[in-house]
């Protein structure tokens, strides 16, 4: 049963598995086990770059190829909720409508760009995802009148996913019974099926063509599989999950903008995540999301302490500054590129 | 054996088409100026608009010479180029403020000193830059584009992070020297001063590494091992080291090209060499990735398109260039001037 | 054979997961031309380019001169004086015929008595010397990619198929102007699947067989023994 749900891929590694099943708890009844806004949000935001950043792998880790537009496609799914709730009026069609044409756009447009690059070279579609998600970025911005511009959107959701929204009375465990919580178990049960779809799609024969891929594309197709279809079908389905993932920020967070789902800095966040958790294993997104954005949320306090603690020494406090953890992350990156390709999981699941 | 026949082969004629294709793309910058002429309603404009163009272009050539050669060469494609754009930029820009009595004075001489200056402190510190960047983050990584993509990456995001360490995170507005403010006028246009210095620099870098690949021994090296790196190793010439040569060069080049870009902007950040990196992308890749002279067409086509469409519909500057990408690869799948692989 | 300038022991190289050479033992006399000869795909060009240093031996060694160049970076191997002619002729397309001598000329400006030289054996040359190399015909290119290895005298030539797909007036030049070579006393090891230039230009024979050597003698032995020719190559050579 456990095997078929997994579709097969078990953690193989005790350490690996308590860690999963930790996250899997932890995130099921977060609203329960850390109440408080703060951290319901941080298991919500954790749950949603869980799917992000799996759906980032199977492009990475799976097809191999590095795409810089997945916040592109991310910003899409959310910037469709967006525009179907300002436009349609709260409701759940809204959610509807934006969540699926947003993923319909964005695999027509990974398509495209997929067509165009892949057909050459694997190198060509880094190039060109930088530069087309920078544009769309650029013309988001500047669009203001469809998109807000800088300021982004601000709308309604349906109201059953409000806190005005009461679904039974009284409490369970000293949590309000409401639509926010409705809310969060939205968001966790979509990732978790989205998490579980993708799991299903890379040790189905399609995913196992694109690990040979992968290894070999060269002989992959003297075997006689199109590289380029495999690849872009890949990108595609991707890109198609990074805007449902993309969605249900939108609704959790109810509000869209550049920064938010668009800018540069939730790439290099992604590929960190990847990275770290390790590339080409579902369950590295899950290890990278999730430390990832609990170092983003509480890593920078430690760090703020750290630079007052060396507060005139010349330049340390400077690099210490909480605002400089990007540079940490950097060095912490490319070291892990050289000398953990396997990421956290591939370390746990090393035989000793 | 026989007797042999005498050999005697004889060149078919080609037919006009033929004879213009391999121009085809010098002549897309014609029919882009041509284009520009028509669209744009008022001649003086154009011209002004054509100059920046091609300033513009100039310097984004020179940034991204190095990128396209470096790739050509090694087969190695460094997505943290654009940090030595920032750091020539904010090295130039430095001294250019301490060198303030001299920027500041209204002799053009002494102004030109200060550039000089800047330009060349700037090139030695991406020089310097490129050669630690390339031992400590390329070198490992070689013969592997999806970690090459990732590690230079991740380069870039730490050098432009030390450059808020050590610059601060505001961004810094500078004046251009003074003898290079304002504008002459020329057939009713406004041409900006500086940008035609940009030009001519530009012009003088273009035909200076012409000439160093054409005429010495270390560019028919280069442009040999573009093509087949292996051959000319067979042939006794340390290819490495070549590369590692080309790899500084081209740094330096794009500390050039920050200097004159932050001049050129008037206000730089630790963002600027990654936003650039966008249109020094979409002109290797339309150029050819390899080619030098499929990089200054290239460069020159985006400069000019960027400007043209700023000027008719703002908004769309810079779709107008991922389009003019799209429809390149549309007609020559591997860029203008395709750079024949041996293997 | 005492002194050969190069000699191969027991040298093993692998290309991915695939043992292509497995145990070459090779000498190659000074003055005189070897032939490596051998159906296709037995080793023959994995051996030039292990020699030369593009593919690395993981076993075994390889003796230049008394010096034990195994581990050597190619361009130091060439610079030792090996003149390598690849398969693949490995001529620069974009440079000038020009340019692509002055290249091979490793140890300075174009010795001008040697390009005269080389204009008599190859005039095609002369003709188009300022034109693009990547326009040359096949046969032309072939004779750029041998007087690009004979523009310096070098100490050893390795020389990989010379004629190959190239028409029969084409093959008499290429096997003139190695005869004119021989005869200037240089060592040449020759892989060479035209057994008739073979037959003519070799002084001694090796041939190969799934990676290793399984017969070595006089090429005239092996010229005038069809039956050894068969059982070694598989081939039956017609007579004349």
């Amino acid at each position: 049963m456990l095997t078929k749900i997994l579709s097969g891929d078990m953690p193989r590694s005790t350490a690996l598995a308590v860690v999963l099943i930790a996250i899997l708890i932890g995130l099921a009844f977060a609203p329960f086990i850390f109440p408080g806004v703060r951290s319901v949000d941080t298991a919500a935001r954790i749950s949603i770059f869980i799917v992000l950043v799996a759906s980032y792998d199977l492009m990475l880790g799976y097809g191999g190829i590095v795409s810089f537009a997945h916040t592109m496609f991310f910003g899409l799914g959310a910037y469709g909720v967006a525009l179907a709730s300002t436009h349609m009026g709260r409701g759940f069609d809204a959610l509807l409508v934006g969540s699926v044409s947003g993923a319909l756009i964005a695999a027509l447009l990974a398509l495209l760009i997929g067509l165009f690059s892949l057909r050459v070279r694997a190198i060509f579609f880094a190039m060109i995802t930088l530069a087309v998600a920078s544009a769309v970025a650029v013309l988001v911005s500047q669009l203001s009148g469809l998109t807000g511009g800088e300021d982004g959107l601000s709308y309604k959701i349906p109201r059953a996913l409000g806190p005005a929204f009461k679904f039974a009375d009284g409490e369970l465990f000293g949590v309000r019974m409401d639509g926010k919580l409705l809310k969060y178990y939205l968001v966790f049960f979509s990732s978790l099926i989205l998490f579980l779809v993708m799991l299903r799609i890379v040790h189905s024969p399609f995913g196992r063509v694109l690990l040979a891929i992968r290894e070999n594309d060269f002989r992959a197709e003297a075997i006689g599989y199109r590289v380029v279809h495999y690849r872009v079908a890949a990108t595609c389905i991707s890109a198609a999950i990074a805007a449902l993932a993309g969605a249900l920020y939108a609704i959790w967070l109810r509000y869209v903008g550049p920064d938010t789902s668009l800018s540069m800095e939730i790439m290099i966040d992604i590929l960190l995540m990847v990275v770290i958790g390790g590339m080409g294993t579902m369950y590295g997104a899950v290890i990278g999301a999730t430390l990832f954005v609990l170092a983003q949320n509480y890593l920078q306090n430690l760090m703020d302490v750290a630079a007052n603690a060396v507060t005139g020494v010349p330049i340390l406090p400077d690099l210490l500054n909480a605002d400089r953890w990007l540079l940490w992350l950097g060095v912490l990156f490319i070291l892990s590129v050289y000398f953990f390709p396997t990421g956290i999981v591939g370390r746990l699941r090393q035989p000793r | 054996m026989s007797a042999a026949p005498q050999h005697n082969p004889t060149m078919a004629r080609m037919s006009l088409a033929e004879r213009l294709a391999p121009h085809a793309p010098v002549l897309l910058i014609v029919g882009l100026m041509i284009l520009g002429l028509i669209a744009i309603p008022s001649t003086s404009s154009w011209l002004t608009l054509t100059v920046s163009g091609l300033a513009m272009g100039m310097m984004i050539f020179i940034m991204a010479s190095g990128l396209t050669l470096v790739f050509g060469l090694m087969d190695v494609i460094n997505f943290g180029h654009g940090a030595f754009v920032s750091v020539g930029a904010f090295v130039g820009i430095s001294l250019l403020l301490v060198l303030e009595q001299m920027t500041g004075a209204p002799a053009l001489w002494l102004n030109l000193t200060a550039m000089m200056v800047a330009i060349v402190g700037a090139m030695a510190a991406t020089g310097l830059m490129g050669w630690a960047f390339e031992r400590v983050i390329v070198k490992p990584v070689y013969g592997h584009h999806l970690k090459q993509i990732l590690v230079t990456m991740g380069g870039l995001i730490v050098v432009e992070q030390l450059i808020i360490v050590l610059w601060g995170p505001e961004e810094i507005f500078i004046n251009r020297p003074e003898a290079l403010k304002g504008a002459i006028t020329f057939a009713g246009a406004a041409l900006e001063k500086y940008r035609l210095v940009a030009v001519g620099i530009g012009i003088v870098v273009f035909l200076a590494m012409r000439w160093v690949l054409r005429r010495t021994k270390i560019g028919l090296i280069v442009r040999a091992g573009v093509e087949n790196g292996e051959m000319v190793e067979a042939l006794g010439y340390r290819l490495r080291l070549v590369f590692v040569g080309v790899f500084i060069a081209g740094s330096a080049l794009a500390g050039l090209g920050g200097v004159l870009w932050g001049l050129y902007q008037e206000v730089i950040t630790a963002q600027m060499g990654n936003h650039t990196m966008i249109l020094i992308f979409i002109v290797v890749i339309i150029g050819g990735l390899g080619s030098v002279e499929g990089c200054f067409i290239g460069a020159l086509l985006v400069g000019l398109m960027q400007n043209y469409v700023a000027f008719l519909e703002p908004k769309l500057a810079l779709i107008s260039n991922i389009g003019l990408m799209v429809a390149i690869l549309m007609w020559r799948p591997m860029g203008m001037i395709p750079v024949v692989k041996a293997k | 054979m005492s002194d050969p300038i190069l000699s191969l022991r027991g040298v093993r190289t692998n290309i991915a997961q695939y043992h292509i050479l497995q145990g070459v033992d090779l000498e190659v006399p000074r003055g005189a031309v070897t032939m490596l000869l051998g159906r296709n795909g037995v080793g023959k060009t994995t051996t030039l380019r292990t020699i030369i240093g593009h593919w690395r031996a993981h076993e075994g060694q390889v003796l230049f001169d008394g010096q034990d160049i195994t581990r050597l970076p190619t361009p130091a191997i060439a610079r030792l004086g090996i003149g390598f002619v690849p398969e693949d002729m490995g001529i620069f397309s974009d440079l000038s015929v020009e340019e692509n001598m002055v290249l091979a000329a490793v140890s300075g400006p174009i010795d001008s008595t040697r390009l005269e030289w080389l204009f008599t054996v190859f005039p095609a040359l002369e003709t188009f010397w300022k034109k693009e190399a990547g326009t040359l015909s096949g046969g032309q290119k072939q004779m750029l990619t041998i007087a690009r290895a004979m523009i310096e005298e070098r100490r050893l030539y390795l020389i990989d198929e010379p004629t190959k797909g190239l028409a029969p007036a084409i093959i008499s030049t290429m096997a003139r102007a190695l005869r004119e070579l021989k005869d200037q006393g240089a060592s040449i090891l020759l892989v060479e699947q035209n057994f008739a230039v073979a037959r003519a230009l070799g002084d001694s024979a090796n041939v190969m067989d799934d990676g290793r050597r399984v017969w070595s003698g006089r090429m005239q032995q092996l010229a005038t023994d069809a039956a050894l020719q068969e059982r070694l190559m598989g081939l039956s050579v017609e007579a004349g």
